[in-house]
């Protein structure tokens, strides 16, 4: 046989090859069956509405399927006439309200008609198409209750009859909100284990089906398949193959119950064995939903209360001296090395304000409004003299934070008690970076420390300009940026200088490292890959806006936000640009990928949820309030923070549902970062205080 | 709208183990200039072919079909100054498949567009370093080009489709779309990967876990997404980046191809010929002695050693 390739179309206009051979109304057939009009027209003949002339002067009406074989090929005129005889048979037999009665069977010529009972309403499909909105789960339960008792019959014959191809268009509903199922061109009496050919509408037959195999529970899955649809309205024939899983039902219909969607994903799991093993099972278990009075409304915003076992200690205010034995003076500057020293130092702006198009932050009094926050208490929380702009840091057994007062404090963080602190000359707006027993952090006040775990200055690193940026320690080097336009590696045990790269703007962002690069990204806009070794370039991306986001290295990608509202994903070793996605507003945050999927906060009140490879935008929050922050990410949640005018909240979503899990609010807005470690989020906020909260 | 498109073939050979060719020799070519050096036997040949892209390309109307309804495009440039090297190249295969012979009025539209596309809104600002243009993501350029044959397409040999796989190769790395079964492949330490995802019915049998290859071959040939039949969201487009090391092979090919060699021939062929060129006639050569039910195309790029 020659083949040629073609495409797949809608049987329901190939109606043109029988044009010419419909009865015409009032035709008479066997001198009784007088042709009212034509109820739809199949893939074989026309379906009739006529009148039984035997019953005169009474309304008796009848459906008359008609087969005709024009086709040429008499082998496949021949299966046709066995597939309309198995269907007069099988009929014939069968007897349930939900199934047409036949009532007569004959041939005239070369068409065969079955007169069957005529089944009055409406399909599922058209019943769909025309209703506006998503149709409601009680009553749609109801006609897949229904369709189950014809299944039960059908399965309940010897051998069972597999029905093959149900769908909305194959079912009825009648007066009454009854069910029949029409259209048993395909079904076919199941004998174990034999194959038959493939036939079946594609979308809704399950994989099996594709084997020739020919079970029970595939009638399972396809009454599966017709309520995902009849519930979604999304049409599996539209869709790539097999992709139920990937939408489930209450993904794109919220109203439906999760007992209504968990029932149907049951049913259209693609190994048989995992599916209800009968439909008296799948029946059972649809009762069990619609026994529920209502079917239930998305819960709002999962409040998570403190166990009471959780310790509440929540510290009075620190004016304590600190309980260290060294004293605390500041340290000695070497004597800076270039002339381009700046002479008149600044004193630090109060309060600064670090990030472009940042809104302008009012020092808040810090005072916690309690009634706002009944959802979730603080396990602690430890007040500083200074908002609370930089992100924290731990070890094993402490929390590192830096202060606008210009010290980094180390608490308990267990207990949130106050260990010591160490005083800088200017704020510290950085996340401290540790290194084997070492902080390394940098200060307002132009150099970088590395101070012992017990708060012992071990060395410093001076620059020419302010330090926003985080170190990133690696390979027994630190790398961090400044303000002062460069950026520069240290080794991390001496602090000694051993190269520096020059950008034409300030570097706030903290470096990203790859195989044989270091990353950065610089206000002047550029991202800029810079050799590991030696400092030199190697390329460099222009984006339209400065950049203070971190990039992140993700496989061959490179990641990061800009200041031109868009995430960029930037091929690692050549800076092509692979992929830009846009959000509504400046992205400060920096993005974090777990799992393939990219968190990262943007200005427009959003967090984004964005494929690494594609930029794909997989879903969004609204967060209601501008971002900055960079999130955290745990197996279950992304927790970030919110940066509104003169208040701000850590938020916590669920990766999974994509849907709140709880809100914290603060004094003050939140720009930092917060940290999860063990179980518990901290997070410190312009608000003054740093906050352990449970995860 | 139904999807759904029908490729009537016959059922795939993936033949494990029934393979002519498998156990015989890989046929040797009269000129072994180019032949491993026996002190260099673990060696691919090709990696002593130098510097920049090395390219083989071949298409074939096998032995049951009466037309060859297979495109294919391949473009190879290096620009060398100063101490640095720039390598590009374009290549693309497109299968086409449509009633009333459209399928290669299809298949070669999609090739015609897709690569002035890229070539226009590319290629040449590259060439000339024009910043706002390099700023393109490369998706979306490889994007825009798939839909542009897309409209193409629709618009003059409407009723007609075709499968479409672009790879565009900027100095080390294959950014790829495609859309349809026309498949790429990396050949790296003499291991085959494939790395697209046919968008056929076959492979979603497979993908749910119900199917194993072999029972998956046996289905028809069915699409359910192709260029020209109705508008495609650009989410339609798969998109992939692949880093090239030196020695490895990137290969694009139709159906007709990876659905009658078996991998092990495949990956046999690939390591033993000399040259990526005599790679593609080997292929096409068991393909056809497997039946050759089906138009064959196939692109080797060989990727040289970086100086």
């Amino acid at each position: 046989m020659a083949f040629e390739t073609h495409r797949l179309e809608n049987s329901k206009g190939s109606g043109g090859n029988f044009d010419d051979t419909i009865l015409p109304k009032g035709a008479v057939l066997q001198s009784r069956y007088e042709i009212i009009k034509v109820l739809g027209v199949g893939g074989m003949g026309a379906v009739y509405l006529a009148q039984d002339l035997r019953f005169s002067g009474v309304t008796r009406l009848c459906a008359i399927k008609e087969m005709i074989s024009t086709t040429p090929d008499p082998h496949v005129r021949r299966l046709a006439v066995q597939s309309f005889m198995r269907e007069a048979n099988l009929l014939v037999q069968l007897n349930h309200p939900g199934i047409p009665q036949i009532y007569d069977f004959f041939t005239e010529s070369v068409r065969s008609y079955l007169v069957m009972e005529y089944v009055k309403g409406d399909d599922l499909e058209n019943i769909l198409e025309n209703t506006a909105g998503m149709l409601k789960e009680e009553v749609v339960l109801d006609w897949a209750v229904q369709v189950c008792d014809v299944l039960i019959y059908l399965h309940d014959q010897t051998p069972p009859i597999v029905f093959r191809d149900l769908k909305p268009s194959n079912i009825m509903l009648r007066d009454q909100n009854k069910i029949a199922l029409i259209d048993f061109g395909i079904a076919k009496a199941f004998e174990s284990g034999q194959k038959g050919t493939m036939i079946g509408t594609e979308g809704y037959s399950p994989p099996e089906q594709y084997k020739g195999v020919a079970d029970p529970r595939g009638d399972i899955y396809a009454l599966g398949a017709t309520l995902h649809h009849l519930l979604t309205k999304r049409d599996p024939r539209l869709e790539p193959p097999f992709t139920f899983h990937e939408e489930p039902p209450r993904l794109l219909n919220p109203a439906l119950s999760q007992e209504a969607n968990d029932v149907i994903i049951k049913a259209l799991e693609y190994d048989p064995e995992k599916r209800y093993q009968s439909a008296r099972a799948f029946k059972d278990a649809l009762v069990i939903v619609l026994k529920k009075e209502k079917p239930h409304s998305a819960t709002p915003s999962g409040t998570q209360l403190l166990s009471s076992s959780a310790a509440t200690t929540v510290l009075p205010d620190q004016n304590t001296t600190p309980t260290l034995s060294q004293p605390q003076y500041p340290p000695q500057y070497p004597p800076y090395p270039s002339q381009q020293y700046p002479a008149p130092y600044p004193p630090p702006q109060y309060p600064p304000h670090p990030y472009p198009g940042y809104p302008p932050m009012t020092g808040s009094s810090g005072e916690l409004d309690e009634e706002l926050n009944d959802s979730i208490l603080p396990i602690w929380k430890f007040k500083c003299e200074d908002e609370i702009r930089s992100s924290p840091q731990a070890d094993k057994t402490k929390l590192y934070i830096g202060v606008y007062d210009n010290n980094v404090y180390a608490l308990d963080l267990k207990s949130g008690q106050f260990l010591w602190k160490y005083p800088t000359d200017g704020g510290i707006a950085t996340k401290p970076t540790v290194y084997k027993n070492s902080l390394i952090f940098g200060s307002e006040d132009r150099v970088v420390y590395a101070i012992s775990d017990a708060g012992r200055l071990i060395w410093t690193c001076p620059t020419e300009g302010r330090i926003r940026s985080s170190a990133t320690v690696e390979f027994d080097h630190a790398f961090f940026g400044s303000d002062d336009h460069k950026l520069y590696a240290v080794n991390a045990q001496t602090g000694r200088v051993i190269w520096r790269f020059e950008s034409t703007g300030p570097i706030r962002s903290t470096p990203a490292l790859g195989d044989e690069l270091v990353y950065v990204g610089s206000e002047d806009g550029y991202v800029y890959a810079v050799d590991l070794s030696s400092g030199a370039s190697r390329w460099k991306f222009r984006a339209n806006r400065g950049i203070t986001s971190s990039p992140v290295v993700y496989g061959e990608l490179v990641i990061v936000g800009s200041s031109d509202w868009n995430v960029y994903g930037l091929d690692a070793k050549s800076g092509y640009s692979v992929w830009r996605t846009r959000t509504g507003q400046a992205v400060i945050s920096s993005p974090v990928v777990a799992d393939g999927t990219v968190y990262i906060g943007s200005a427009d009140k959003h967090l984004y949820a964005i494929e690494a490879k594609s930029g794909k935008v997989q879903w969004k929050f609204n967060a209601e309030a501008p971002i900055v922050s960079t999130p955290a990410v745990t197996e279950e949640a992304v927790y970030f923070g919110t940066a509104a005018k003169d208040r701000g909240e850590l938020i916590s979503l669920s990766r999974r549902d994509r849907k709140l899990r709880w809100k914290f609010k603060t004094g003050g807005p939140v720009p930092s970062s917060p940290l999860v470690v063990d179980g518990i989020v901290y997070i410190g906020s312009t608000d003054h205080h740093v906050y352990a909260l449970p995860a | 709208m139904n999807f759904l498109q029908r490729l009537f073939s016959q059922p795939k050979l993936h033949a494990v183990g029934n393979d002519h060719v498998e156990h015989g020799e890989p046929a040797k070519t009269e000129d072994n200039s180019l032949v491993a050096n026996p002190s260099l036997n673990n060696m691919t040949p090709f990696n002593q072919l130098g510097p920049g892209l090395h390219v083989g390309k071949l298409s074939d109307v096998g032995r049951e079909r009466e037309q060859n309804e297979d495109s294919l495009f391949a473009f190879e440039a290096v620009v060398q100054h100063d101490f640095r090297q720039e390598r590009f190249g374009l290549f693309i295969v497109a299968d086409g498949m449509g009633g009333h012979q459209k399928g290669e009025v299809a298949s070669a539209l999609a090739v015609r567009i897709s690569a002035s596309t890229i070539l226009k809104d590319l290629y040449l600002p590259y060439l000339i370093n024009d910043q706002n243009a390099n700023n393109r993501p490369l998706n979306e350029a490889l994007i825009a080009a798939v839909q542009s044959a897309n409209v193409a397409i629709q618009k003059l040999a409407a009723g007609a489709g075709t499968t479409l796989t672009i790879t565009v190769v900027m100095g080390s790395t294959a950014y790829i779309a495609h859309v349809g079964d026309t498949r790429v492949y990396l050949f790296k330490e003499d291991k085959l990967k494939r790395i697209t995802q046919d968008h056929s019915l076959a492979e979603k049998l497979q993908e749910s876990g119900q199917f194993t290859e072999e029972e998956a071959a046996q289905v028809q040939n069915v699409l359910y997404k192709a260029v020209g039949q109705t508008d495609l969201l650009d989410n339609d487009i798969d998109l992939h980046v692949q880093q090239l090391s030196p020695g490895a092979l990137l290969i694009l090919c139709s159906d007709g191809l990876w659905g009658l060699v078996s991998e092990q021939t495949f990956q046999e062929i690939l390591t033993s010929a000399p040259t990526p060129q005599q790679a593609c006639e080997q292929l096409i050569r068991v393909a056809n002695e497997n039946g050759g039910r089906d138009n064959i195309s196939v692109i080797i790029i060989s990727i040289g050693i970086e100086h």
